[in-house]
């Protein structure tokens, strides 16, 4: 063992200049984009001095509204980079045909696909849902703060742990070439030796403890941390779809941790769990990770759910439909999504009993997401529907959702998967319900709050801008693969023979160039609304005459949110208090006790993202260090007891009297 | 764009009509119906016309197959899509009605605030679906089970059944890294990337992996099942028409994936018996040497016949023993059916791994640090193995830098390596 020890391999493991990819054309000039952006960035930073106030206000704040901003900006900047991927496939695939190649060759197209999926689902889907439930569930049911306030700190700086290891992989090294699941045997040792796997691995697992101890963090606030008077039954839907995401989230992470942990053991230490070796069985690999990865997919369109709840029920003004019907489909879909994880593989050729098993109780999660179409529906029967943008982005959900509600169904039926499955057709149903499901509800719910967040409207011009382009941009995108699926082809391709295709394939590019305008458009509705934030300002801190909580306090909240608890006593309760004259209180403010701001977030995840690089890298001393390190940190933390602070009510009394004096100006 | 080409289809047998375009490259066909169900055929002609109006309907092959199989997977995705149209057009209309009608600027819609509840649209809303649901179920547990791949045909097409004395062609099917190699154990030949089967004979095909998962899918025959080594799953088919068909992996499987294409040629019992004749001919053997050899990755394996197969090799293959020193899988379920071999069963240790048996890239121990892979730790910089040059990266395709290993395994001047070889030096350990 120490026959060839030399001083290179101890210092520095695997990592080495060869590890940098220099003589990739496409990545180097990514590099040299992203490094002077970089630098720019920082300097700026520099420059202006924020630095100081970045630590202190943001990075270290263990308030969720600004934890819930940092997950959105975090989730911002990972669609741009999921989005990359995406036009680079759409591109490849729009040229590979006959003679023609391409310009990816197959090793850096299946890094490029895996990417992608790795990359939307973990880091763009997952921190937009989780930063919106951040945001808004604390202050939809009343409270100052999550129930774990620092956790929620932490948490945030795990996920940005992963995705800062995904995004090195584009850099040093690179990422694994296995498609987003990492099936074995092909993410084994013996097929995939390189360092992409365990970039994978890595990231997935500091993220994956982040997302966890979120989760914990949701429920122990939904379920303890309610206003006076908000029995479950009369929490706003968003807080009871928030409220199952998370139950799942906490269910099925530990599964995901447990799998990929076991695929680390397989390639760490030659265990034999999915390997063909030694009685191993790749297919228990599938079994586990979709026991996680089906309930992952109601972990993000439950959110956004709630979203569209709230959004129609404001903008139809009137209460939401069939308010218990809706939590009880909420519920149940919340308990079958753990019984249909198999229909991901009817292929792998389970008995016919089995498959229909799986195939029907499938089926059976398309009668209650039903129901709450038809929930939204009733609501706007009978409404006054205004058409702001979270409003036409609803109506886009309910119109695109079904189209991919409708072909997911025909999934469920094993004989129609065995010709649809692995197809286009396939990567056409889960966008369309991850587009027009989840993406659609974070842009709803992004236009929604954005005001509560801020204090201004965002631009109505651009945001229409980027919703047609987006819309009209998907359909041109994911019709098409529609077409090629029931064609035969197949996803994952790099290069095709048949010269009849490529205009399907032309139209999808085109669709995404689209989606790259809406896009574009968005990035350019923050921009004018920045811009123009004085006139799109709103000071009365309820800009839709909403129903819930949150449009109660001012925009921004104040740092504790509600001066006084409100009591609640019945549904849509900022409505309810509307209706009966609730006039506010302007004198009679007490101190409040608030959580510290912390640094340990910040210093304990960044040493587990450092353990996670010097695994990928096999920089033993390096793991041992940063993992004692972060061990250590985590036991000086628990020593911290000045973790809390008290508001002086003469400090309450100045920021309240600031917003009598907005809200008496306005009138 | 111009009409170049409007005729009959000049394919083995004209029962398409297809209007090509040829400047588009576009094809529209019309296949006449031949077995289905009259409920199905109105069904499905309803709903084929707007569908092939948009799909190039020759190329189409999931929706316009050539087997009893798929062609009864066919019209189950049209019968269940139908069945769901019952409720997702209504609620689509509905959708762009309501929010049309209720807008905030049409002040004749009547205005309801209060309007939440109402038990009779909740029972509705409630049933609509489940009856549905339960209508599509009760079509999914007959038709899984109908359609089970691992069940013996018992028809031919709609009108004929298999007569009792006709016994299924069985072609063992093994996917290599990145081909896919056909046995036919009853005619003792086997063929590389092509596959010949004789129209209205079933097929039995059985199916594993030599290496990692995949899935066998020819779409114009049958739906597809998972290769897995150490398992063979099951396929039941039939070619109810001449022609030739595609077929591939349909799971993705590392590099060479996008090439690993076979065509499938349905024939006429006479022309499958020439067909046989002239793999016969060709005086290739496929013994164990000549299967490891064929085993190694590559891609774009062009086509090729083995006129005679070792004995048992498939079922060597199967038990992932066809490299000589490994312990049958077979033998070691034996053994673990027994209670296992307890300490001594350590001395199998080396006989029961089988992972990479094929590569000369992933042998080394998991956790081998770059210098003693052999290997660039960004492999960006090397092809995979048995990857052919391509001129987007042509720099990956050539040796770069041979590292020493420090354990004698120095890459340069291994025998046979030349500076222009596509694949990094192996290291033959055989």
């Amino acid at each position: 063992m120490f026959s060839n020890l030399d001083l290179q391999k101890l210092i520095f493991g695997r990592l080495s200049l060869e590890a940098i990819p220099y003589h990739e054309p496409i990545l180097l000039a990514t590099f040299a984009g992203v490094g002077v952006g970089g630098a720019a960035l920082l300097g700026a930073l520099t420059y202006f001095r924020l630095w100081g106030y970045l630590w202190k206000e943001w990075f270290t704040s263990v308030d969720h509204k600004k934890i819930g901003i940092m997950y959105m900006v975090l989730a911002l900047v990972m669609l741009l980079r999921g989005f990359a991927d995406a036009l680079m496939m759409r591109t490849q695939q729009s040229i590979a045909f006959g003679d023609n190649n391409g310009f990816l060759p197959p090793h850096h197209y299946d890094q490029v696909f895996t990417a992608h999926g790795v990359i939307m689902i973990f880091f763009m889907a997952m921190p937009f849902v989780t930063g919106l439930m951040n945001f808004v569930v604390p202050l939809q049911i009343g409270a100052r703060d999550v129930a774990f306030p620092f956790l929620n700190n932490f948490s945030f700086w795990m996920t940005v742990g992963g995705a800062v290891t995904v995004m090195a992989s584009l850099f040093v090294g690179e990422f694994a070439r296995t498609g987003w699941l990492a099936f074995p045997p092909l993410s084994e040792a013996a097929y995939s030796p390189g360092v992409g796997v365990d970039y994978y691995i890595w990231s997935l697992q500091v993220a994956g403890i982040g997302t966890l101890l979120s989760g914990i963090n949701l429920i122990a606030t939904i379920v303890k941390m309610r206003a006076p008077g908000m029995t479950m039954m009369k929490m706003p839907v968003f807080c009871w779809t928030s409220l199952c995401t998370n139950v799942l989230i906490v269910a099925s992470f530990p599964v995901l941790t447990a799998v990929l942990a076991l695929l680390s053991l397989d390639r760490y230490v030659g265990t034999n769990f999915f390997t063909n070796d030694l009685g191993g069985n790749p297919m228990m690999y599938f079994n586990l990770i979709w026991v996680w990865g089906h309930p992952e997919v109601y972990i993000l369109i439950l959110p956004a759910f709630g979203i569209f709840s709230e959004v129609t029920s404001t903008f139809c003004g009137k209460r939401l439909f069939g308010y218990a019907s809706m939590v009880y489909a909420t519920v149940v879909i919340t308990i079958l999504s753990y019984l249909v994880w198999l229909h991901h593989f009817f292929t792998m050729g389970s008995g016919a009993s089995v498959n229909s098993f799986f195939g029907i109780t499938t089926m059976i999660i398309s009668i209650p997401t039903g129901a709450k179409i038809f929930n939204w529906l009733f609501t706007m029967y009978r409404g006054r529907i205004r058409f702001e943008l979270p409003m036409m982005w609803t109506v886009a959900f309910m119109f695109t959702f079904t189209i991919g509600g409708m072909t997911g169904v025909l999934l469920a039926v094993p004989p129609a998967d065995f010709m649809l499955h692995n197809s286009l057709f396939l990567v056409a149903h889960f966008h369309n319900v991850i587009i027009g499901g989840v993406f659609f509800g974070v842009m709803a719910g992004i236009s929604y709050w954005f005001p509560k967040a801020f204090g201004f409207k965002l631009d109505p011009f651009w945001g229409k801008m980027s919703f047609w382009f987006w819309v009209v941009g998907f359909y041109f995108a994911f019709m098409p693969l529609y077409v090629l699926g029931l064609m035969g082809v197949t996803r994952r391709l790099n290069h095709f023979d048949d010269p009849n295709l490529q205009i399907w394939f032309v139209t999808a590019a085109f669709g995404a160039l689209l989606i790259a305008a809406g896009i574009g458009s968005f990035l350019m509705q923050l921009f004018v609304s920045v811009r123009n934030r004085e006139a799109l300002r709103d000071t009365t801190g309820d800009p839709w005459n909403g129903r819930t909580l949150e449009w109660s306090t001012s925009s921004p909240p104040p740092e504790y949110n509600f001066a006084f608890t409100p009591m609640i006593h019945d549904l849509d309760a900022w409505s309810d208090m509307k209706q009966r004259g609730y006039v506010r209180p302007v004198h009679g403010y007490r101190s409040i006790h608030m959580p510290k701001s912390t640094g340990a977030g910040v210093i304990i995840a960044g040493l587990c993202t450092v353990f996670g690089l010097a695994m990928i890298w096999y920089i033993w001393w390096l793991a041992a260090l940063s993992l004692l390190g972060a061990l250590v940190a985590t036991i000086v933390h628990t020593f911290n007891y000045d973790r809390d602070f008290t508001i002086p009510d003469y400090e309450v009394v100045r920021v309240e009297d600031r917003r009598t004096r907005a809200l008496l100006a306005k009138v | 764009m111009c009409v170049k080409h409007l005729g009959v289809d000049k394919s083995p047998t004209p029962q398409a009509l297809c209007l090509c375009i040829d400047g588009a490259s576009y094809r529209l066909c019309v296949a006449p119906n031949r077995v289905a169900s009259p409920v199905v055929r109105s069904l499905r002609n309803l709903m084929l016309l707007p569908l092939l109006g948009l799909l190039g309907g020759c190329e189409a092959s999931v929706l316009n197959p050539a087997g009893d199989m798929a062609v009864r997977e066919r019209d189950l995705i049209i019968a269940s899509t139908g069945l769901m149209l019952l409720i997702v057009l209504p609620v689509m209309l509905v959708t762009l009605l309501f929010a049309w009608r209720y807008r905030a600027s049409n002040t004749t819609a009547k205005y309801d605030p209060d309007f939440h509840h109402s038990t009779q649209l909740e029972v509705l809303i409630w049933t609509a679906p489940l009856l549905i649901i339960i209508a599509l179920g009760a079509l999914t547990w007959i038709s899984t089970h109908v359609l089970d791949p691992f069940r013996p045909l018992r028809r031919i097409d709609a009108t004929r059944p298999v007569a009792s004395e006709v016994r299924p062609l069985t072609i063992e099917v093994v996917a290599l890294d990145w081909k896919w190699l056909f046995f036919y154990p009853d005619q003792g030949v086997a063929a590389v990337n092509e596959l010949a089967v004789p129209v209205d004979r079933p097929i039995n095909f059985k199916i594993t992996s030599a290496t990692v998962m995949t899935s066998f899918f020819v779409p114009s025959l049958a739906g597809q099942i998972y290769a897995m080594a150490g398992m063979e799953t099951r396929l039941h088919a039939v070619a109810n028409r001449p022609g030739d068909y595609d077929g591939f992996a349909a799971q993705y499987n590392g590099a060479g994936f996008s090439h690993m294409g076979f065509k499938v040629h349905g024939t006429s019992t006479k022309d499958f018996d020439a067909w046989i004749d002239k793999l016969k001919g060709v005086g290739k053997i496929l013994d164990q040497e000549a299967y490891l050899d064929l085993a190694k990755p590559t891609e774009s394996e062009p086509v090729h016949y083995y006129s005679s197969v070792q004995d048992g090799l498939y079922g060597k293959i199967l038990n992932l023993c066809a490299k000589p020193g490994k312990m049958c899988m077979g033998e070691m379920m034996f053994i673990d059916a027994n209670g296992g071999g307890g300490k001594d069963s350590e001395a199998n240790y080396d006989r029961l791994k089988y992972d990479g048996a094929m590569t000369e890239e992933g042998n080394e121990a998991p956790g081998a640090t770059f210098p003693a892979s052999g290997r660039p730790p960004n492999t960006l910089a090397v092809q995979p193995q048995g990857m052919l040059p391509r001129t987007v990266a042509p720099q990956v395709n050539q040796q770069k830098k041979q590292h020493d290993d420090g354990q004698g395994h120095n890459m340069q001047g291994m025998p046979g390596m030349t500076g222009s070889d596509v694949a990094p030096a192996q290291l033959d350990k055989n």
